[in-house]
Formats: C-alpha cells, sequence, structure tokens
C-alpha cells in the first residue's frame, strides 16, 4: 500500500510538475498539430496505464499479504488458470488493440503531403543548423521563422553525420540522415517562440546544438520575409563599416557567408541577419555584444570541439566587428 | 491443481565412515585442480568458472556505475563543471557498453554455468575447456576495452556507434576501434557460451529429467542461447563491417560513396532489441525459480511460461525497427513493427499473470531474495507499460532519444534485470560460498535499492516530457530541468549506496554469516542436493529424476548405481571416480554415452590469449603482432583438438 501511494503520489506530483512548467519546451504543452496528437494520445494512454498500473500493483501487493494474513492462504476461488487468462491475454489484447487502432489511426493522419505547403529546407552541421526558406533565397541559421495555421513541409538532410530534428511543442523527431532527405509535415497553431534540439547523438557538441522557431501569424511572417528578401543595407555607422572590413579580409568570410557581400563561406552559419537571433554557438550564450566578442575571440573555450577556431583580433577590430555582426538584422 | 506440499530444509551428508572417507579422498584426486596460481589458469570447474565470471562481472557493474554516478554529478545542475563533453560522451558510451556486454550478458552467463549443470543433476558443462575459453575470452575483452582509459582514447561513440559518427571521417582515434573490437571480442565468448549451454541442456540431463520436468531456468537459458545463436553473429556483423570501413577503408556505412548508415542501424537493432530479452529471459527465469520457493508451492502455469518464453524469442527478433520509428521508414513498415512491439507484451503479461497467481495462492515468505522478486515485479511492471507507450508509433516519435526512454529502459534492464540479478545472488551465494548471508543487512540494502532506484529513474519519464534529450553533457538553467535533475542525481547516489550495502553484506558473509545448509531455503531443484558449497564433482552418483520439483516430491533422492553399457558406467559413483557423466537422449533423459570430463589445461587460456593478440593487432595496426596472436592461438588449438578429454 505504501508503494502504491508513493507511486501515486509521485505521478500527480510529476503530472503538476508538467503542466505547470511553461518554461519548459514540453511536448505536454503542445502548440503545434503533431505535437497536439500525441499529447493526447499519451493523455489516453496515462489513464489506461494508471489503471493498470493500480489494479495489478494491487494484485501483487494482496497476494503477498494474503497468504500471510489467513492461516489458509491456499484456499482462493481464482485458479491460477483463471489469472493467466484474463491478466495475462484477455484484458492485454483489448488495451493492446485499443492502442493499436489508435496507433494506426493517427499514424495515418499524421506527416501527410499537403496540397500548397510552405517549404522551408533545414540542414544539420557539426553542430548548428543551416535554414534556407524555399523560393525566397532567404538563408539563416539556428532559427526558423514559420507561419501559424499553414502546412509546413521542411526537408531534412545532413551533409555530415546523423541529427534528429525536434521541438517537443510541435512535432516529434525526425532524423537527419546523410544520403537522405527525410520531410516533416505539420502546422503551428499557436504564435510563440519555440526550442528545438538535436535529439541524435551527433559528436562533442550535441549537447549544443539547438535552435529555436519563431512561429508568427501568416502577416507577420509574410512581413519578416519581405524583409529579409533582400540583403541587408550597409552598415550605418563607421565602427560597423571598419568591422565589415575586418570581416572581409581576415578568415571569417572563409567560412560564413553573409548575403549580398562577398562573404560565400558555407562551412559556418550563415551570418545574414546574426544580430536578430537570441542566442550565439547553438545554444551555448545569449547574443550579447560582450558574449558576441568573446566568442569571436575564443569560441572552443565555450563549446570544446567546436569547428571554428579562437581568432585572436585586437581590440579595435573586435568593437568593430561586434558592431557590423549586431547590425545584421 | 494440486499443490506440492514442501519438506523440511535436510540435514546436511557427513561422510561419517571410513569407507566414505576414503571415496571422497579419491574423488578429491580425480576432480581437484592443481593447487596454486597454475591451478587457477587451468580449472574447467563450471562451479569455479560460473563464480569467476559472476564476481568479474559484478567488478564492471561495480565501474559502470561509478562512471554513471559522476555523470549524474555532472548533471545535477545545469551548466555543470565536473565533467567536460568529451569526457560525459566517453562515459556514457562506455557505461552503457560495460553494462550490456561486461555485466548483464556475462553474469548471466556465470550464473547459467554454476547452475544449469547442477539443476539438471550432472557433473559439468558438455564442453567443459570451451566453457572455460568463453570465460577468458570475456576477461580479456573487459580488460582490453578498459585499457582504452589508460591510453586516453575510450570510445566516444555512444554504446550503438552509429555511423557515420562513427567512421574514420568523424572519429579518427582509436576510440572506436576499442568499442569495435571489444564488441567482436566479447561476440565470441557469449556464442561459444551458448552453444555450450544447448548441447549441456539437450546431452546431459540426468535420467528421467524429459523435457517437461526441465526447471524454468533451465527453459530460460535454453530460449536465452537460441537468442544469442541468432542474434549475436549479427552485431559481430555490424561491428566487423564497421571496423572494416575504419581499419581497411572499405565502405559499407559511407552513404557519399553509396554506403548506408541505415544498413548499420538495421544490423545492430536486429541484434540489439533482442537482447533486451536475451538478458531479460535468464532473469525471469530466476524469477519463476525462486517465487515458488517463497510461496511455498509450484509454479502457476509451468506450460504456459514455457510456451511464453519461446514465444518472447521469437517475437523478439520482430520489432528492431521500433528503434527506428524517428529514421524516415516508410510508414506501412513502422505500423507492423509498432503492431509487434505491442503483441510481445502478451507474453510478459502471461508469466506476469501466473507469478502472482503462485503468491496468490500460495503463502508468501518475505525472504531478502523474495523483496527483490516483489521489487522486480513492481518496477517490471512500470517497465512493461512504458514498453508499450513507446511501441506506439505517434508517441515514440516524441519521446525516443529523450530521457523518457532512459526512463523507461532502466526501469527494464536496471529494475527487471539487476533486481533478479540481486534476488539471485541472495538466494544462491549460500550455495556457491556456503554462507548465508545477512538477512538484516539485505533487507536495508533492498530498500535502500529501490527508493533509490524509484527516485533516480522515475523523474526521467518527466524530464522527457519536458524536451530533455539523452546523451547531453549539460543542460542551460530556466527550462523547468533543474530540480528533477537534482533528484534523478540524488536517487542514483541512494541506489549506489544500496548496491554497496550488498557489497558489504557479501564480504561479512565471507568470514561471519552462518554456514550454510544444503538447502536452506527448501527449494526443489536439484542443486541444492549438493553440499554447501558443493563438491568438485556435482554428484557423486547422478540423481534419477521423477518429478519437476524433484526435492519436494521425492525424499530421500533417488540415485542411480553405475552399470555395465553404454552411459550407465557412468551413472553411479563409479562414474565419479572415471571423471565421467552420462549422456543422455535429448527428449527422454535416457542414458546413452558416457562422457569423459577433460581434466585442468591451459589451453582455453592459451587459446584466449592468442585470440587478444590478435585484436591487439588489429587495433594497433601492426600485422606482426597478428601473426603471432595467430601462432599463439593456433599451437593453443592444434593442441586442442589433437587432446581429447580422456587423456
Amino acid at each position: 500500500m505504501i508503494r502504491r501511494a508513493a507511486t501515486w503520489t509521485l505521478v500527480v506530483v510529476g503530472t503538476t510538475l508538467v503542466l505547470s512548467a511553461c518554461s519548459s519546451p514540453s511536448m505536454l504543452d503542445p502548440k503545434g498539430t503533431e505535437a497536439r496528437s500525441v499529447a493526447r494520445i499519451w493523455w489516453l494512454m496515462f489513464g489506461l496505464a494508471a489503471g493498470v498500473y493500480l489494479v495489478v500493483g494491487g494484485f501483487i501487493l494482496v497476494a503477498v499479504m494474503r497468504g500471510r494474513r489467513t492461516s489458509d492462504g491456499r484456499s482462493s476461488r481464482i485458479s491460477d488458470h483463471a489469472f493467466v487468462w484474463l491478466g495475462g491475454i484477455v484484458v492485454p489484447i483489448v488495451i493492446l488493440f485499443v492502442l493499436g487502432v489508435v496507433t494506426v489511426n493517427t499514424t495515418a493522419a499524421l506527416r501527410r503531403p499537403d496540397a500548397d505547403p510552405l517549404r522551408i529546407q533545414v540542414e544539420g552541421k557539426r553542430w548548428w543548423w543551416a535554414v534556407s526558406y524555399t523560393g525566397t533565397g532567404i538563408t539563416s541559421a539556428g532559427e526558423i521563422h514559420l507561419p501559424t495555421g499553414r502546412p509546413i513541409e521542411i526537408t531534412l538532410t545532413s551533409d555530415n553525420v546523423i541529427h534528429s530534428f525536434w521541438v517537443p511543442q510541435l512535432a516529434g523527431k525526425l532524423d537527419v540522415i546523410p544520403g537522405q532527405r527525410n520531410v516533416l509535415r505539420f502546422k503551428i497553431t499557436h504564435p510563440g517562440d519555440y526550442r528545438g534540439e538535436c535529439a541524435e547523438f551527433c559528436g562533442i557538441q550535441h549537447a549544443n546544438m539547438n535552435f529555436r522557431v519563431v512561429a508568427e501569424s501568416p502577416g507577420l511572417y509574410e512581413r519578416w520575409v519581405s524583409q529579409h528578401r533582400n540583403a541587408p543595407i550597409e552598415p550605418a555607422s563607421d565602427v560597423a563599416a571598419s568591422g565589415e572590413h575586418v570581416f572581409q579580409s581576415q578568415s571569417c568570410a572563409g567560412c560564413h557567408a553573409v548575403r549580398g557581400t562577398q562573404a560565400h563561406g558555407t562551412l559556418g552559419p550563415d551570418l545574414t541577419d546574426i544580430g536578430a537571433r537570441p542566442l550565439l554557438g547553438g545554444g551555448v550564450m545569449t547574443n550579447t555584444p560582450a558574449n558576441l566578442a568573446r566568442w569571436i575571440n575564443d569560441a572552443p573555450k565555450y563549446k570544446p570541439g567546436v569547428l571554428m577556431p579562437a581568432i585572436h583580433l585586437s581590440t579595435s577590430q573586435t568593437k568593430s566587428i561586434v558592431a557590423y555582426l549586431e547590425s545584421l538584422k | 491443481m494440486a499443490t506440492t506440499e514442501v519438506p523440511p530444509p535436510s540435514v546436511p551428508v557427513h561422510p561419517d565412515d571410513a569407507a566414505d572417507h576414503e571415496r571422497h579422498e579419491q574423488l578429491e584426486a580425480v576432480w581437484g585442480d592443481p593447487p596454486g596460481i597454475l591451478g587457477f589458469f587451468k580449472t574447467v570447474d563450471h562451479k569455479r568458472i560460473g563464480i569467476r565470471y559472476i564476481y568479474t562481472s559484478f567488478i564492471f557493474f561495480f565501474i559502470a556505475g561509478l562512471l554513471a554516478l559522476v555523470m549524474r554529478a555532472q548533471l545535477a545542475q545545469p551548466n555543470g563543471t565536473v565533467l567536460g563533453p568529451q569526457s560525459y560522451n566517453e562515459f556514457f558510451t562506455m557505461h552503457g557498453t560495460t553494462m550490456i556486454f561486461l555485466f548483464n550478458t556475462p553474469v548471466l552467463a556465470g550464473f547459467g554455468n554454476y547452475l544449469l549443470p547442477m539443476q539438471i543433476g550432472t557433473r559439468d558443462m558438455a564442453f567443459p575447456r570451451l566453457n572455460a575459453f568463453s570465460f577468458w575470452i570475456f576477461v580479456l575483452s573487459g580488460i582490453f576495452l578498459y585499457s582504452s582509459f589508460v591510453f586516453g582514447k575510450a570510445p566516444d561513440g555512444g554504446w550503438f556507434a552509429y555511423t557515420p559518427l562513427t567512421d574514420r571521417v568523424y572519429s579518427g582515434g582509436v576510440n572506436l576501434d576499442f568499442w569495435g573490437l571489444a564488441v567482436i571480442f566479447t561476440g565470441i565468448s557469449t556464442t561459444v557460451g551458448a552453444i555450450n549451454f544447448l548441447v549441456t541442456t539437450f546431452k546431459l540431463r540426468a535420467p528421467g529429467m524429459t523435457l517437461n520436468r526441465l526447471p524454468i531456468y533451465v527453459w530460460s537459458m535454453v530460449v536465452f542461447s537460441f537468442m544469442v545463436l541468432f542474434a549475436v553473429p549479427v552485431v559481430t556483423t555490424a561491428a566487423g563491417l564497421l571496423e572494416l570501413d575504419r581499419l581497411f577503408g572499405t565502405q559499407f556505412f559511407v552513404p557519399a560513396h553509396g554506403g548506408s548508415t541505415l544498413l548499420y542501424q538495421h544490423l545492430f537493432w536486429f541484434w540489439g532489441h533482442p537482447e533486451v530479452y536475451i538478458l531479460f529471459v535468464p532473469a525471469t527465469g530466476m524469477v519463476s525459480l525462486i517465487i515458488p520457493v517463497f510461496a511455498r508451492r509450484a509454479l502457476a502455469g509451468y506450460i504456459w511460461i514455457v510456451t511464453a518464453l519461446v514465444a518472447v524469442g521469437f517475437i523478439s527478433f520482430g520489432v528492431w525497427v521500433h528503434h527506428m520509428f524517428a529514421t524516415g521508414v516508410p510508414s506501412l513498415a513502422m505500423s507492423f513493427f509498432s503492431a509487434a512491439s505491442l503483441i510481445i507484451t502478451i507474453p510478459s503479461g502471461i508469466q506476469f499473470f501466473a507469478w502472482i497467481a503462485t503468491m496468490w495462492r500460495g503463502v508468501v515468505k518475505l525472504t531478502t531474495p523474495m523483496l527483490f522478486m516483489i521489487g522486480f515485479l513492481l518496477i517490471f511492471l512500470l517497465g512493461g507499460i512504458s514498453g508499450v507507450m513507446v511501441s506506439v508509433l505517434p508517441f515514440d516519435w516524441q519521446v525516443t532519444d529523450s530521457y523518457f526512454v532512459v526512463a523507461h529502459f532502466h526501469y527494464v534492464l536496471n529494475g527487471a534485470v539487476v533486481f533478479p540479478i540481486f534476488g539471485a545472488l541472495y538466494f544462491w551465494l549460500p550455495k556457491m560460498t556456503g554462507r548465508m548471508l545477512s538477512e538484516r543487512l539485505g533487507r536495508w540494502s533492498f530498500w535502500t535499492m529501490f527508493i533509490g532506484f524509484n527516485l533516480a529513474f522515475f523523474p526521467m519519464h518527466i524530464l522527457g516530457f519536458l524536451g530533455m534529450p539523452r546523451r547531453i553533457y549539460t543542460y542551460p538553467g530556466g527550462l523547468g530541468w533543474d530540480t528533477l535533475n537534482l533528484i534523478v542525481s540524488i536517487g542514483s547516489l541512494v541506489f549506489a549506496l544500496g548496491t554497496l550495502l550488498t557489497l558489504i553484506n557479501f564480504f561479512w558473509s565471507r568470514t561471519r554469516g552462518e554456514h550454510a545448509l544444503p538447502n536452506p531455503w527448501s527449494a526443489d531443484t536439484l542443486e541444492w542436493a549438493t553440499t554447501s558449497p558443493p563438491p568438485d564433482w556435482n554428484f557423486e552418483a547422478i540423481p534419477l529424476v521423477e518429478s519437476r520439483h524433484p526435492l519436494w516430491d521425492q525424499q530421500p533422492l533417488p540415485v542411480c548405481a553405475s552399470e555395465p553399457g553404454p552411459g550407465l558406467e557412468a551413472l553411479g559413483p563409479e562414474g565419479a571416480l572415471a571423471r565421467t557423466t552420462p549422456f543422455t537422449t535429448g527428449l527422454r533423459a535416457e542414458p546413452a554415452d558416457t562422457m569423459h570430463i577433460p581434466e585442468a589445461t591451459y589451453l582455453p587460456f592459451i587459446l584466449a590469449v592468442g585470440v587478444a593478440v590478435i585484436i591487439v593487432g588489429l587495433l594497433i595496426d601492426a600485422v606482426l603482432v597478428g601473426v603471432l596472436g595467430l601462432a599463439i592461438g593456433g599451437v593453443g588449438l592444434l593442441r586442442w583438438a589433437w587432446r581429447t578429454g580422456e587423456h
């Protein structure tokens, strides 16, 4: 009984935690169609599971106790065969049948091709995500802007190791596999800012391969697209202009791209709108000018194993390049 | 349904007259190992090998546990600084690899080695030298794998070593070679062990022990062995092709050259999922043996359970793709594997309710082994339920590779395999060492482990829901993960303390424990007919089995006498004096021939060293070392082939 009560308490506490943790990327706080279906399945299964655990757990404890309490524990109206038939075969088949039907129905309804979806290409890199918006010319990294309500089709590819694309509040995982194009389809139901993660172990910095999805109403999304369709404007300030010069003359442009400039590198993340991104390095730090300076000067210190080397710049170079990058929005 | 009455514990048998004494001295001379360190390397005695298997596995268990504790220290709070990413990745790789390859599999093989020949009433395994070889391979492969830490090159690609992360391009060092070669290496040990269990079971059973009277535990080892034979060659193939890619530049798994990374995953999980049941089936075999002893009645539904075990053996080969639901396999195929994964619940359900029925209609005595069985039932129930959940395809898309799955498989592999193993320790160590463990300390150990276990692994389910992925060495604060991770870390420490109490109990019992009677628990199987610890020859005369529960139904236990004729001459004490044991027919266990049990020999050790040298040669890419290993192994093998057991 103690065990049962303890488990029950744990379940209740746990469930409360799940519901109250709004800041978590919780799959039980769904904001997309697929996540919503799965959360529904979960609550159905949770009900069944709690019932099964309490009933069967109760049988175990009573079975242990009854023989000790009564002098003749062996007399029982339930035969061995009744236990095996009912508990081991009939009841499980009924429950499994329900789950089987739910599985087949839900699976058939999810990830289906839609007419006229919004198409996005996402590429898993070590250890960041490259994003390009089909038909717009917009490229970016570590952040995906998407509209609510519209069917979305994300094509996932990798030219390196296997990753897995996961935004718990929107949809389940889909692996990103070299030599294969996997397509994830869902709709977003609520605008918001959702944490995304890599869910397949992909090497030393698997833990810091996070991204975010910014979901906006279709109108706001279209405005974002039209703003970013074109290359960023020329640097406004002198210090930013000299930063652009540092960027182009140092090794930066060899790996990074800034649309509309000479920088076309593809080894590292596209930096065209770096100034607008809240996080750096796949989530190792927030994007502030001070952090950006630290990152540029010694990225491996903050993300050991990162492919970007430490770039040793003078203080004035650092200052100007940070000003330049923060101006890219 | 008749319930078997249990007789009181039997009294120890002492050789009380001079003739007995003299015969025992003769038997000692025939069966004993050479003294000292030489004898240590020469033994082919299944009991010594079994105990060594168990002790060595437990050393690896505690090492893997320490790795886990350090990882939990790192994850106890956000932005932990205990471990860097490289060390963390090495630690979780080694933790998983150790638990599967160097603890769970060999510890079960160890119990099988120790118990199976005695439970079927024979004097050793069918291939005693192969048995010793299998043990030495296991030890050497463990040392080989752990030597990677000494060189600072521990494997870091996860225990599953998915390509292309583990190919030469992305894992340049020898780290992954340690892993791949160790997997191939231990595979040899497991495979020859399985062959040995099968031949022993089908050829060496005591007269009268028809298949219908086989103890459930032996049935579970039969299923275990068949599964090993079909599954392990596949993981050996996966690791072998990976090593060909790594060492010799083939392109089996390199997508850029037309290889397939998913092929690797199929091969790995074609072994990997049956492996879960390979570990689980013998554990349930122990449960099916221990519960009836403490419920004071025969197991309910013997035939049901045997059928369920065999069914699990088959169905478990049809579910491997559920580890790959997120890889983009076509959904029709996935639905099939989803359904198969649901169906495998039924054999487990049958076993589960047979255990409940056994207790329900029995009188349960709450000894320490029984506490572990009840703990197992309560934990496995939850692990089984979450197992059903993850076979539901869309749900799996969400929880796979999250902490929910970490919780699930620790409930199954730690809870439902380690708890029965601890129960088995409390149950059988008195037989092995001749000393009882402390019940009081045992109960403390159980409750500490049980509470620690649930504290450590239950909150992981919730962490999975909150979006925490597996295999991350750090996480930022503010995601709602902090408190739960702290609870998990505290729980893991409590669990570790619980296992430590059993370790203390073990050492305490060696000198202070009560001397064990031959059958301290009033159990029904034949190992309890021997003294504690048993003599080297197990049975001076082979028992004559007339029941599924010989020690309950046959008092006193009748034994065979030697008669002239094939097989018959080995039955009685004369057979023991000649270092022989009878061969019996496969189904009805009628004496058919005489098997001579080989003398103690260095050959298995030499051959194992030869294999180890070849493996090291492959690791360091040195042809000469490989040739040396071939020479050592070749000499051992030829000598082995030329020497039958009889001289």
